[in-house]
């Protein structure tokens, strides 16, 4: 039962994401391509509403509803954040999918997304098993 | 109201609810929202083979694992249920370019059956479009630290430089993959 919030969570996140088809490779095309404001429009007001939200627990020390006050670690520099950052968007380009956009993908029909998500998790594997030998 | 919900959500709608879902999850869990951990989770549940990237508590991360599998459940229910257009409503500018370019004829659903049916995983369109694309994505985001959810959205609006620097990479990568590598490919 304590995970119900997640899947409720969840479940409104994945309905947003394909109500506003950010889940589309179409859409994804458009925005490499600068042919509409679309995704651009939802990325970026997504930050500014994270960004004030964010603010405002910060400045009034808002604890979450088990108590604990909010913590958001700092994230830490290493030279992946850039490699990694550009290999993800060379795959971002080809699957017109973020790892959110293929699970929504998957549970709207899309049987390709579940090789997709295979391959995801393969490529995830074996950064694991290289990562003592790339570069960070 | 219902036809509302049916037709697809202008930006100004799903933006401002997917940066809700930030403060959504620090105040119901204590979490930051991240999915491409998600990968990292089920490798190390499935096969850690003793790699130590992969030997951790899992189970303690399972709120993620709940929180995608809402994530596929949303997708049935906004795509199934709630119903969509036969295509979806890109611009006459990118349909023009996609037919020119990737020769594409079929704009029918969220993504173009001529590359990602499963059927085409008998010639090189679908090993490269699903597999190597799958296997960058899930490569690249742990490589990162984080995909469009962690760094661009939670790492963003919680002022990170680092996801700054990650989202560059990002678009750095999907503006040579798009202008660059794709032209090559057809």
């Amino acid at each position: 039962m304590k995970y119900l919030k997640y899947l409720v969570l969840g479940t409104l996140f994945g309905i947003i994401l394909t109500k506003s088809e950010v889940i589309s490779w179409f859409r994804i095309q458009e925005m490499f391509r600068f042919q509409a404001f679309h995704m651009y429009g939802v990325i970026g007001s997504a930050i500014v509403v994270g960004m004030v939200s964010i603010q405002l627990l910060k400045r009034n020390r808002l604890k979450s509803i088990s108590g604990e006050p909010i913590v958001l670690a700092d994230k830490q520099f290493n030279h992946g954040i850039w490699i990694g950052g550009f290999i993800f968007g060379l795959g971002w380009a080809i699957t017109g999918a973020c790892p959110g956009p293929l699970f929504a993908q998957l549970g709207s029909g899309v049987g390709g997304a579940a090789v997709m998500i295979l391959a995801a998790l393969a490529g995830t594997w074996t950064y694991s098993a290289l990562r003592e030998k790339l570069p960070h | 109201m219902l036809e509302l919900l049916q037709k697809p959500w202008p930006w100004y709608v799903a933006g401002p609810l997917i940066g809700l879902t930030v403060p959504a999850l620090l105040l119901l869990g204590n979490k930051a929202l991240g999915i491409s951990s998600s990968l990292r989770h089920v490798c190390a549940a499935c096969v850690p083979a003793g790699i130590p990237f992969l030997t951790y508590n899992w189970r303690a991360e399972m709120w993620n694992l709940v929180f995608v599998l809402g994530i596929a459940l949303g997708g049935f229910l906004g795509y199934q249920v709630l119903g969509h257009p036969a295509v979806v409503g890109i611009s006459p500018e990118t349909v023009h370019d996609l037919q020119t370019q990737l020769h594409l004829t079929d704009f029918t659903g969220l993504l173009p059956r001529e590359l990602f049916a499963l059927d085409n995983l008998a010639n090189w369109k679908g090993w490269v479009f699903m597999v190597l694309g799958g296997f960058l994505v899930g490569f690249g985001t742990r490589y990162a630290g984080g995909c469009t959810s962690g760094h661009a959205i939670s790492g963003l609006s919680n002022l990170q430089w680092v996801s700054l620097v990650a989202v560059i990479g990002f678009f750095a990568g999907g503006l040579v993959m798009t202008w660059v590598v794709y032209p090559l490919l057809f």
